[in-house]
């Protein structure tokens, strides 16, 4: 049977065909719906761990202990999960291991646009790129196949394109694979000095051997054609070539590390031109400069951004008249402006409040990575800066010793819950033990937002939806040793205004917790408010909240009926109590 | 690889864009033909502007369509019709739900929202069909219907035949909507009067 499946489905569906016993991940895009569509078979135990580091080291015990896992993230989740990565390389498996790192050209929805076969060339591991659902279900099969074989962990390494497009997937039946013995050896699991040395030679063998596969793998294969061009590409962008370059002979690389280098240097010789099409890094073209072969790659496409169909095909015609691509459309250029839509945070958002008081407030915001992050944008504009997940507290302290305790009077630190338990916790002892007076505010929106809500240890559900112990967010940081802890609602503007204002004056470390659900899980809908427009003044104070709802009409303003989600917010703000519940108004 | 069609649905996050393409697709794989689906989401939920891109026909390489390679476009949203347009192709059908919502950069006052977008668009494209979705959708007993609705017009504009389409929503809508979601894409299918 066939079945439309996004590129994401079908890795969940390949793991549970390869009979995989545990999956584990933080959610991040374009990653995320890994794990969620892994949770639904019952013969896989699944988890949301607090950070890719733990998800990893979570399967690679199982891996170890015998069985087959797959842990998956994005790829700044890598970056997290490095360190384990890099000695899991020289222990070995035992059952089969494969780490998916959904990376983002375009950076539709990241901080930066890193690509990850670095990661897989430094940690010396294969790394697998499928071009499409099929072929993500397949290579994940066919990866934990050469994880075990070869005992390595397999990078299985997506991009935004093939992880969120949907085409058509043959369906197979579940391989049980049981679990493997396990036997205790320490020279092998326990990298002490003396131990890992023997383990370098090893993965240094193991990838003379992994080069050899990669000549004779049907991963990698050669569609011949007209051998006037021949152009080397992997991934989604395969399927970019085949359309606008229909003539061309390709070299398709399901594995880019390590590479077939006697069939590149053979498919070389049979060619008149080689290309090299590659998305975002000179990845494949380094390694063939380096053996003295004459490529065009880098000096052709971009090396930023989506790599997309229609600039191959124009940057060929460029170079090369006689590539015959096929006939693209001229590009139509439009003669007016077409304003921006960014993303805002939606109707009744609990971040809302706080971010209006901070932005009244004038101070400074080390911000971090969730819902929040968009309390930057304009009319808000309340967050100084954003780096990664978990970074804010830790910004927050750097800027207060480099700048001094007066400083810190009007600077926050702002965090969501789940970030908070990612990575934040370290960063709040950090406040603590070295006397920072940092205030920190947790965003506890009791969800896992941005990512499309996902449970987190705060929200009392594992990701198959069980009921499990939460976490209190308030007793943790006063573990930690804080002793100022103050919970508040956010919509309680004047409360909130006096609670951070107290805070902030306190020379002493200090955390508030904001606390109310996610607007798009808080069941309890209100009446829409409406703008009496008698009794507006046009004074427009309540734009400054950013509400989609709420827009300008003439002089006055006019709330969206259908949108609101009735919070209220808006007529906390107004100085003239021209905003009232539906119904009120007008009479 | 010119027997493809390419379909572009663009809108606003949160406008169910996503179902109509899913049912477009589901559409599609029933008449047997290779079936294609690009839809980036992540901060899309918040708002921004959203496309999802169908390509269909005997065999689909690309996932995603070139610009000024797309046979018909579905618009939500007004605004986000112009944005688009110059992934229409000179000679391709532009179907437009009549409604506004602003951008926040509109709303903050530091940018204009076109108040001349349908009559930039008859100019430079011919086959243009505006629909008040919303009204539709209101007729069919439940205003957030507006996606099927515009996925009945579309579906008027197909070669696939009605029977398809009306099995995949009764697989695709929650038993509880079904009802009010046929009604809505019957609404829009009789939209259509050319
Ligand atoms: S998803 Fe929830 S937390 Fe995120 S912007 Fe919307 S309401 Fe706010
Ligand atoms: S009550 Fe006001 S702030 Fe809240 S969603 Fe409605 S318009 Fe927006």
């Amino acid at each position: 049977m066939k079945k439309l499946l996004t590129g994401n489905e079908a890795i969940a569906r390949g793991a549970w065909e390869a009979g995989v016993v545990v999956c584990t991940a933080y959610p991040g895009t374009p990653s995320t719906e890994i794990t969620e569509n892994a949770a639904k078979y019952d013969e896989m135990y699944a988890e949301w761990s607090p950070n890719e580091k733990v998800a990893l080291e979570v399967g690679l015990g199982a891996a170890i202990a015998g069985g087959r896992a797959l842990v998956s993230m994005k790829h700044v989740g890598v970056n997290v999960a490095a360190d384990p990565l890099f000695t899991l390389s020289y222990t070995g498996v035992n059952g089969g291991l494969v780490l998916v790192s959904a990376d983002d050209p375009g950076m539709h929805s990241s901080q930066n646009e890193q690509d990850n076969r670095h990661f897989g060339r430094a940690a010396k591991i294969p790394v697998l790129e499928p071009a499409n659902s099929q072929e993500s279900k397949d290579f994940t099969k066919l990866a934990f196949d050469i994880s075990e074989m070869f005992d390595t962990p397999v990078m299985l390494r997506t991009t935004t394109r093939v992880a969120h497009s949907q085409s058509l997937v043959e369906l197979t039946d579940r391989e049980e694979k049981g679990i493997k013995e396990y036997q205790k050896n320490p020279s092998k699991y326990v990298m002490i000095p003396a131990n890992a040395r023997h383990r370098h030679v090893v993965v240094e063998d193991r990838l003379i051997k992994l080069k050899d596969y990669a000549e004779s793998t049907d991963l990698n294969r050669v569609e011949w054609n007209d051998t006037k061009i021949g152009v080397i590409t992997s991934g989604v962008t395969y399927q970019y070539v085949k359309e606008v370059l229909p003539e061309v002979s390709i070299l398709k690389l399901g594995m880019t590390f390590p590479l077939p280098q006697k069939m590149i240097m053979d498919f070389a010789d049979k060619v008149d031109q080689l290309y090299i099409v590659e998305e975002l890094e000179p990845f494949i073209e380094e390694y063939v400069r380096s053996w003295g072969l004459d490529v065009h790659g880098k000096d052709t496409f971009p090396l930023i951004g989506e790599l997309l169909p229609e600039t191959i095909a124009a940057k060929m015609v460029q170079t090369l008249g006689d590539c015959s691509p096929r006939e693209t459309a001229e590009p139509d250029q439009l003669q007016y402006e077409v304003p921006p839509r960014p993303p805002v945070l939606c109707p009744g958002c609990p971040h809302r409040g706080l971010f209006y008081v901070l932005n009244k407030l004038k101070v400074t915001v080390a911000g971090d990575i969730g819902c929040y992050t968009l309390g930057c944008l304009a009319p808000l504009k309340a967050i100084d800066t954003t780096i990664c997940m978990g970074a804010s507290i830790g910004t927050a302290i750097g800027m207060e010793k480099a700048r001094g305790k007066d400083f810190a009077r009007s600077l926050v630190a702002v965090i969501g819950d789940s970030t908070f338990i990612h990575s934040g916790i370290t960063a709040l002892v950090d406040v603590v033990y070295n006397k920072a007076t940092t205030t920190t505010i947790i965003l506890d929106n009791r969800i896992t937002a941005m990512t499309g809500h996902q449970h987190n240890p705060t929200t009392g559900f594992t990701v198959k939806g069980e009921p499990t112990k939460e976490i209190d967010l308030v007793l943790l940081a006063k573990a930690v040793g804080v002793e100022r802890v103050r919970v508040v609602d956010p919509f309680e503007l004047e409360g909130l205004e006096k609670i951070v204002g107290e805070e902030l004056a306190a020379e002493e470390p200090s955390v508030i917790i904001t606390q109310r659900n996610c607007a798009l899980i808080d069941k309890s809908r209100n009446n829409p408010y409406s703008v009496f427009p008698g009794a507006c003044t046009g004074c427009l104070r309540c734009l400054k909240l950013g509400c989609p709802c709420i827009a300008k009409e003439g002089k006055k303003v006019r709330i969206n009926l259908a949108q609101c989600v009735g919070c209220g917010l808006c007529a906390t703000v107004c100085p003239s109590e021209a905003i009232r519940k539906e119904g009120s108004a007008n009479d | 690889m010119t027997d493809i069609t390419n379909i572009l649905i663009v809108g606003v996050g949160g406008q169910g864009t996503i179902l109509a393409s899913r049912v477009l697709a589901g559409a599609v794989q029933m008449t047997g033909q290779d079936v294609k689906v690009s839809e980036i989401h992540g901060m899309a939920q918040r708002g921004g502007s959203v496309v999802t891109q169908v390509r269909y026909g005997k065999e689909v390489a690309s996932p995603i369509i070139p610009e000024g390679e797309a046979d018909i476009i579905l618009a939500f949203e007004k605004l986000e019709a112009l944005r688009w347009l110059p992934y229409l192709k000179k000679d391709g059908s532009i179907l437009i739900n009549d409604q506004r919502i602003d951008p926040m950069p509109v709303v903050v006052g530091t940018a204009q929202y076109p108040s001349d977008i349908l009559d930039i668009i008859k100019k430079e494209r011919k086959e243009v069909f505006i629909i008040n979705g919303l009204g539709k959708a209101i007729e069919a007993g439940n205003a957030k219907t507006v996606n099927v609705a515009l996925l009945g017009l579309l579906a008027r504009c197909l070669k696939i035949d009605k029977k398809t389409w009306l099995d995949v929503i009764r697989e695709t809508v929650p038993f509880k909507l079904l009802e009010v979601n046929l009604k809505a894409f019957e609404e829009g299918w009789n939209s259509f009067d050319r």
